[in-house]
């Protein structure tokens, strides 16, 4: 994988071991299975269901794509919270966020249109991120706390300015254009999935700001240092996910046809877990946007099979946690 | 034992062995570390260990404290083979370590990380304090050292966390005592101090084994020392049998001609206009209206004691502190330093002194930490180019002769004094104007260190103008040609290099004469 940044974990300090010089037991030990660990276990979950599951449907391009689908915005959300945890934050109000965001372009567009609502929905996110931002960098208020508190009035905005009612959104168009609809043969959700995954990849492991962020994740002083603006980079890391998050909420809206204040809730814990199972430090300084959106497949793949299987709610929630923790404590870094 | 030994110190003769390690080897990934090292302390005494940057020092003692497991080889002490697999067995072998990286938590007391893991409990299982406490008074005593076991750790300076380091280790009945490098962040009478305490340690039959990269330490204190070059063992030898220059020779392979002497440069001095010009600089207790100038192509070193403000004008100078009264010229033009970037921007480096905490991000690899102050030059329209990274990284590696099997390897791997080269690398590959350097030298061994001053001269020669704080007297007189010797935050005395007759008298104009 080239699109991984930073260091690769190295091997525990009692256990390195003696590997001859290029033997093949020295190669496949010196390949670092724990570093592939989600693209390990998301294969053996998927034959596991593909021959458990397959007379159920499990490997029918239905639903398959159903797996990709629930998968997207969990996946798009987890972009923007594999910058802030690659830099040594965490964000917990990307879910409210993106019902808040569904909420106000549901209602800017059946007032004014709808570029009048794709403004509303990104403007929450940047009003938000700025909010964030400005409390972590400038105040030094862990940013925790900070997400914590606006995961809170985000959901409690969203709920207050609908008087908890659903807002539908009639425009075709903009239905059709988030999430709702094809682009040819391809769900449109797919393709914003696709988009932010690149995009995410790119920017993280190719610019200077990626860059910028690992560092300043890595060892806040040592960047600050080397002149890199940490509480810029900060600023920019939550506004930058609670714009994603925003944008999710728009996909939201727009495949539900409505904007409601419950979309999103509980996403940010999803988006957490398939960050940290794509295998980005949860303290920082190293973090992969292609291991993010396989941990989100991992997850959805996860609850699909689990649904098949004919689980019940209830025993799915037990099973999902059981398999998050095992792949976790597998791809431990030391 | 040997011939070689025969004549060994007598107040070491007839000594049992407390740690005979025999034959041991170790590989990291396939990379040959230590080959058949042989190494063997005895009762009472203080054995150093030497070897360039990168010889295996601290990977031996990482073996010897259960932290790394070795390949091959044994390990007896007090003539019992062991097994050591772990820093807990080491521990209860009676091996104690006064880590380079300190291992106390800041949050908690001297007394309560001295007793941490070992607490003395009362009926209830609770902790008994008190006991903690008086616990580790005793052993204070018994060291004849005075430190309030009361007091928070991260409230004292560094000679305090050292000192109950070892008060943790002789409190677990350490009978053997490794320091790394242990001088290195203490001022001058702090490490006689240090010293001091070694010798009544030794008295009681605790045996020290003390690596450090500093030749008077080891002639002073050391009773044998062993040289390491490449992973193997070059000789053991009594401190009376050699001579500096031998252990030099052994350390860098090779003879070094006029090192540490100082040269007389062609130096720009008093010519045109200064580089840098402070005017009544204050920031801060310890910056007091401080003046000076430093031309182009000049090297001004820094001295004072601990304390006296040299980091702290340091970090004013790079814009990580912010000057409260007075200006910082460069060129004629007045710096308004908002942060690193802005002195980055106006020519200025800064090699800081932690490089731990400040110069390193040790998770990510070499060519990561060299490429982050020039990502500016790596970029190809909005994306960065990893070629001309790689390339730029590998110039920088070859300039300062970095020993690093693989440049995409976490800096962390690397020895502490390859660590130091990378920082410095890292900072003058992006070719400043003002170098301003905190301890450039600290933990790098005598070649490099020579090394490392040679390129300061010449990049003076081409123009840099060099600010240098050291606390090694000789080498800030071998490079300097003017001193600024600062004293509780001012200027104390500026001196040129020819009023300075030796070391001595710099000493004493630093402690104020
Ligand atoms: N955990 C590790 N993994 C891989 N290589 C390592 C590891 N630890 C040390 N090395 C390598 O082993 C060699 C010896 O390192 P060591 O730290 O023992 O040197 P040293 O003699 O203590 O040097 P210094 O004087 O610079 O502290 C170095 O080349 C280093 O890169
Ligand atoms: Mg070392």
């Amino acid at each position: 994988m080239s699109t991984t940044t930073g260091p690769g974990p190295g091997p525990t300090e009692t256990s390195a071991p003696e590997v001859g010089a290029r033997s093949l037991t020295g190669l496949l030990r010196g390949l670092d299975w724990r570093r592939y660990i989600i693209y390990i276990g998301f294969v053996v979950v998927f034959m596991v269901f593909a021959v458990t599951l397959g007379d159920r449907g499990f490997v029918s391009s239905n639903n398959l794509l159903n797996i990709f689908r629930q998968a997207a915005t969990i996946s798009i959300i987890a972009v923007g919270v594999t910058f802030v945890i690659s830099c040594a934050e965490i964000d917990l109000s990307v879910g409210s966020v993106a019902g808040l965001a569904s909420v106000c372009t549901a209602m800017a567009i059946s007032n004014w249109g709808i570029v009048a609502g794709i403004l509303a929905g990104l403007a929450v996110g940047v009003v938000v991120g700025a909010i964030n931002g400005t409390l972590v960098s400038m105040l030094n208020i862990p940013s925790f706390l900070v997400t914590l508190g606006m995961l809170g009035m985000a959901a409690g905005v969203a709920q207050w300015i609908t008087g908890s009612a659903p807002q539908p959104i009639l425009d075709d168009t903009y239905n059709l254009i988030f999430g709702g609809g094809n682009f040819g043969p391809v769900p449109g959700l797919l393709v914003w999935m696709a988009l932010f995954v690149a995009l995410g990849t790119v920017v993280l492991a190719k610019t200077r700001f990626g860059r910028q962020v690992l560092a300043t994740g890595g060892n806040r002083i040592a960047a600050e240092f080397s002149g890199v603006r940490t509480r810029r980079i900060k600023f920019q890391v939550m506004l930058l996910s609670a714009v994603v998050a925003s944008v999710a909420g728009m996909l939201y809206a727009g495949r539900l046809e409505s904007g409601r204040f419950q979309w999103g809730a509980g996403d940010e814990l999803s988006a957490i877990a398939a960050v940290i199972l794509g295998g980005t430090s949860l303290f920082g300084g190293y973090g992969t946007v292609i291991g993010t959106l396989f941990g989100s497949l991992m997850i959805s793949l996860i609850n699909n099979g689990l649904i098949l299987a004919g689980l019940e709610t209830s025993q799915q929630q037990v099973v999902r946690g059981a398999i998050i923790i095992l792949a976790v404590a597998l791809g431990r870094r030391k | 034992m040997s011939s070689e030994e025969s004549a060994a110190a007598s107040r070491l003769e007839g000594r049992d062995a407390a740690v005979r390690m025999r034959g041991i080897s170790k590989s990291f990934d396939g990379v040959r570390v230590l080959t058949d090292v042989d190494f063997e302390v005895r009762r009472g005494e203080v054995h150093a260990l030497a070897g360039g940057n990168g010889a295996g020092k601290s990977t031996l003692m990482k073996i010897l404290q259960g932290v790394y497991s070795l390949d091959a080889g044994e390990i007896e002490i007090d003539g019992q083979p062991v097994q050591l697999s772990s820093i807990q067995d080491a521990r209860a072998a009676g091996i104690g370590m006064v880590f380079q990286e300190f291992s106390l938590v800041p949050t908690l007391t001297v007394a309560q990380n001295i007793s941490l893991g070992v607490e003395p409990l009362g009926r209830a299982g609770l902790i008994r304090d008190r006991e903690a406490v008086r616990q580790a008074r005793a052993v204070f005593a018994e060291m004849e050292v005075d430190v309030d076991p009361r007091a928070v750790v991260g409230d004292l300076g560094t000679a305090y966390w050292q000192l109950t380091e070892i008060a943790k280790a002789l409190s677990q009945q350490a009978r053997v005592l490794i320091m790394d490098e242990p001088t290195a962040s203490l001022a001058k009478h702090e490490a006689d101090a240090l010293f001091e305490l070694v010798g009544r340690l030794t008295q009681r039959g605790i045996s020290v084994i003390y690596i450090s990269h500093r030749m008077e330490e080891v002639y002073r204190i050391a009773d044998r020392i062993t040289i390491l070059r490449d992973g193997r063992r070059l000789l053991t030898k009594p401190l009376t049998e050699v001579s500096p220059e031998e252990i030099v020779q052994g350390i860098v392979g090779k003879e070094i001609e006029g090192q540490m002497s100082y040269l007389q440069r062609n130096a720009y001095g008093d010519v045109g206009e200064p580089v840098l010009e402070l005017r009544d600089v204050t920031a801060g207790p310890r910056v007091q209206g401080i003046s000076f100038q430093v031309a182009r192509g000049e090297i001004v070193g820094l001295a004072g004691l601990m304390g006296s403000g040299r980091t702290e004008l340091a970090r004013v100078l790079f814009g990580i502190d912010p000057i409260r009264s007075g200006s910082i010229v460069v060129r004629g033009v007045e710096l308004r330093l908002q942060g690193p970037q802005d002195a980055i921007r106006a020519g200025i480096a800064l090699i800081p002194e932690d490089r731990r905490a400040q110069g390193l991000i040790l998770d990510h690899s070499v060519r990561e930490n060299l490429t982050l102050p020039l990502l500016g030059r790596m970029r190809r329209g909005p994306l960065l180019d990893d070629r001309k990274g790689r390339a730029l990284a590998r110039g920088l590696i070859e300039r300062f002769r970095v020993k690093v099997a693989d440049p995409d390897r976490p800096v962390r791997r690397l020895s502490g004094g390859n660590q130091q080269k990378v920082v410095i690398a890292k900072w003058l590959g992006t070719d400043p104007q003002i170098l301003v350097m905190d301890e450039p030298t600290a933990g790098v061994d005598i070649g490099t260190k020579n090394e490392i001053l040679a390129a300061i001269r010449s990049l003076a020669d081409q123009g840099m103008a060099v600010l240098m704080i050291s606390s090694e007297y000789p080498e800030l007189l071998a490079v300097s040609d003017r001193v600024v010797v600062l004293r509780d935050g001012r200027v104390h005395r500026q001196m040129d290099r020819a009023e300075i007759p030796d070391e001595n008298h710099l000493q004493l104009v630093v402690q104020g004469a």
